[in-house]
């Protein structure tokens, strides 16, 4: 068996995504020795890699932009290559933090008001009164960020109106569109899904507690600054709803193989959708190994049998 | 119930390795060494102009005729006919030594790090230029000193503004240890002291007894008349003056040295000895073979050529395409061109923007120690070719107006500060 980790590429999760695919690449190097697991850059060469050796499989773990979004995965579909993941189309609908919110909003799922807009409505409509009709009706605070892309690049906490047009700059830095949410207090979790032997298993809830009020980029990429709690400190009945908001989301969206599904945990033990990724972190620190180790699976097994079900198919 | 922190070294760490984080800006940056982003954030020296088969040749001859001593530990002070060659090289600019004044390092990095080693406590002031080069501040801060900016304008430290440092520092009741300086083609600043300027603010730091550290990497890489005199060359005793032929030969070799009054250098070995107990043998004597057997001179004035051809190109793009508003310095030597950002804007919140437009820069607020600099940019011209250059420079001015279009949009309200973190990018990049 011939697998191919792709990692890299040009988003600003790049290094998390090389660091990512490597660690999933030696993972299953250990599982499989007899298999041939190769690491490459999504670049200029990639194209003719792929027609001089052609891997029976593909592992895409880019993160972000033309990783997530379903370019590359529309790609590897053209050219016949069975791959890990959910499809190019399905992953287009994942890595917009809006529309996945819309289309969960409407199943019935709890997820946070909010309101997404691209910068040219602000500048039309004058960013003051758009932001002051957003503030009125989600009320503060309002957790600002870019519709797509990840490892909250671009993402803040807003406490005070006066604090909106910098977090909007910050946010627009990243994309065209950013969305505003409503602020829900609870326990920030993260749930992991996997299919193995046809089945849809949610792994216990990971819960983060970083040292700050943002789990941002320092916090999930620097080992120390933040707590993690797996299973999380929740209710039997929160934890189980929790699982259940994450099989939903996999199910509702047509997502395949695996995800990654982010979550707030209310008082009243309520699970708030925030999104949902297809191609979630495998570095040190990430979420995704952390839930299979507290559940005693292996990155390589559980990764060695997603790639033999994605060339069985 | 305690949870997993991931690191079960997290409750052992110094407090000082709190700032070391990932960042934003080091993931924006792992982005700029792709061959698709024009990057104008790295400061590695071309030496692609340096000719390979002769330096091979050098190593070569080196380890079949001194292997055994290349291969070998050496003096801690440093090899002593690569310190008498030195002197050859500090003669250009102006200064007299003895080979006893020289300690050569590990890159003048490690120079840095051995002089504030011996002279600062945690506490201590060190005074820097406004801006200051991001390792030295890397240095300063990994032991505990209190860093002062001081203003500089066209020609480097402003006198005026260093006699209030002093003054207002004092009367603080802090000790000030050293004032550090780049004279010559600033780095990020890209200005060059003129002499008189020199005089005066070592005169200033004479009289008010404090030592000078002054940090020469780019004297010898002037594209107009003679290299500056160093200030070092008007006096042996309160003048520590750092050297490197990362820029003059290359930078992979990680030789530097320093020159020092006698008693600050008897430290300086002690200190080096105990950091890297020697410098490396094989690379001091492959300088200094290099430097007996090739035409050294020759070879800064090919380096010299190459960068002022880039010089050029990023002025006369900058002058074509930046928007009003936009302000730049004019650099007569080294690599870089400080770029201030028209009002509101903030090179730091602009990154992202600029990356995802193939184009990379050093924000401003890496230069300095207490948040300025927001409206600034190191645009760095040592390394692209003058075409992809100027296609950087392209790119980034259609990034300045998007932003200038954001700004107008919502105000001069800069970034909300979510790119904190270490903004200094790693010495490979590009």
């Amino acid at each position: 068996m011939h697998v191919l980790v792709l990692s890299g590429g040009l988003s600003a999760e790049r290094d998390v995504s090389i660091r990512s695919g490597r660690r999933v690449a030696e993972a299953l190097r250990i599982e499989r020795p007899d298999w041939e697991v190769a690491e490459h850059d999504v670049d200029a060469s990639l194209m003719t890699s792929l027609s001089l050796h052609r891997p029976d499989c593909i592992i895409p773990l880019l993160h972000g932009a033309a990783g997530e979004d379903g370019a590359l995965r529309n790609v590897l579909e053209s050219l016949g290559i069975p791959f890990v993941g959910s499809t190019a189309a399905t992953s287009r609908l994942a890595f917009d933090k809006a529309i996945t919110k819309q289309l969960a909003a409407d199943a019935g799922v709890a997820t946070p008001d909010g309101v997404a807009l691209p910068q040219s409505i602000f500048r039309e409509l004058g960013a003051a009164a758009v932001m002051d009709a957003v503030v009125a009706r989600i009320g503060l605070p309002i957790v600002v960020k870019p519709t797509k892309g990840g490892s909250a690049l671009g993402t803040s906490i807003v406490h005070s109106a006066a604090d909106l047009p910098a977090a909007m700059v910050g946010a627009f830095a990243y994309g065209d569109v950013v969305l505003m949410e409503a602020y829900v207090t609870g326990t920030e979790v993260s749930v992991s899904v996997f299919e193995r032997d046809g089945d849809l298993l949610a792994l216990s809830a990971v819960e983060i507690v970083p040292d700050g009020e943002l789990y941002d980029y320092a916090s999930r990429y620097t080992a120390g600054t933040t707590e993690f709690f797996c299973p999380a400190r929740l209710s039997e009945d929160a934890a189980l709803a929790a699982q259940a908001l994450a099989l939903n989301v996999h199910v509702l969206l047509g997502l395949r193989d695996l995800s990654r599904t982010d979550m707030i945990i209310d008082a009243a033990g309520t699970a708030w959708f925030l999104e949902v990724n297809v191609a979630p972190g495998m570095t040190e620190t990430s979420l995704f190994p952390q839930a299979l180790q507290a559940a005693e699976l292996g990155l390589g097994e559980v990764t060695a049998a997603l790639v033999e079900g994605a060339v069985a198919r | 119930m305690s949870g997993s922190r991931l690191d079960p070294w997290v409750d052992s760490y110094a407090s000082r390795a709190n700032a070391m984080r990932a960042s934003e800006i080091r993931a924006l940056f792992a982005v700029a060494a792709r061959p698709e982003v024009v990057s104008l954030a790295g400061g590695m020296p071309y030496v692609q102009a340096l000719p390979l088969e002769m330096m091979a040749e050098t190593a070569q001859r080196l380890l079949f005729e001194r292997g055994s001593v290349a291969l070998q530990y050496g003096s801690g002070q440093g090899d002593v006919t690569l310190r008498e060659q030195i002197l050859q090289v500090m003669a250009e600019v102006g200064i007299s030594a003895h080979p006893d004044d020289i300690v050569v390092t590990t890159g003048s990095q490690m120079a840095l790090d051995l002089v504030t080693r011996v002279f600062c406590d945690p506490g201590d002031v060190v005074l820097v230029e406004a801006p200051s080069y991001v390792g030295a501040l890397g240095v300063f801060r990994a032991y505990e000193c209190d860093v002062i900016h001081v203003a500089m304008d066209d020609e480097g430290l402003v006198p005026s503004a260093l006699r209030e440092a002093i003054a207002s520092t004092r009367a603080a009741g802090k000790r000030i240890k050293l004032i550090y300086t780049i004279p010559s083609f600033h780095n990020p600043a890209g200005v060059c002291q003129g002499q008189a300027r020199r005089t005066e603010l070592l005169e200033i730091a004479q009289r008010e007894g404090i030592a000078v550290l002054e940090d020469d990497p780019y004297g010898l890489l002037g594209f107009e008349g003679e290299p500056p005199r160093a200030i070092r060359a008007q006096d042996s005793d309160g003048v520590i003056y750092l050297g490197s032929f990362s820029k003059t030969i290359a930078s992979g070799l990680r030789v530097g040295w320093a020159v020092a009054p006698h008693g600050v250098r008897e430290k300086l070995v002690l200190a080096n000895e105990s950091a890297v107990l020697c410098p490396s043998n094989y690379t001091q004597l492959t300088v200094s073979e290099y430097l007996a057997t090739q035409p050294w001179r020759e070879q800064i004035k090919t380096f010299r050529e190459v960068y002022r051809e880039r010089r050029d190109a990023l002025l006369e793009s900058l002058q074509a395409l930046m928007p009003e508003g936009t302000r730049w310095t004019i650099p007569a030597g080294g690599f870089y061109s400080w770029l201030t950002l028209p009002h509101g804007l903030d090179a730091t919140a602009m990154l992202p923007r600029a990356v995802a437009n193939l184009v990379a820069y050093v924000p401003g607020t890496g230069f300095y120690v207490d948040g300025q600099g927001r409206q600034n940019m190191r645009l760095s011209y040592c390394y692209p070719e003058p075409d992809r250059i100027r296609e950087g420079v392209r790119r980034l001015a259609a990034v300045i107006e998007e932003e200038l279009d954001l700004a107008a949009t919502f105000g001069s309200h800069g970034s909300s500060g979510q790119l904190a973190g270490s903004s200094v990018p790693a010495p490979n990049l590009q």
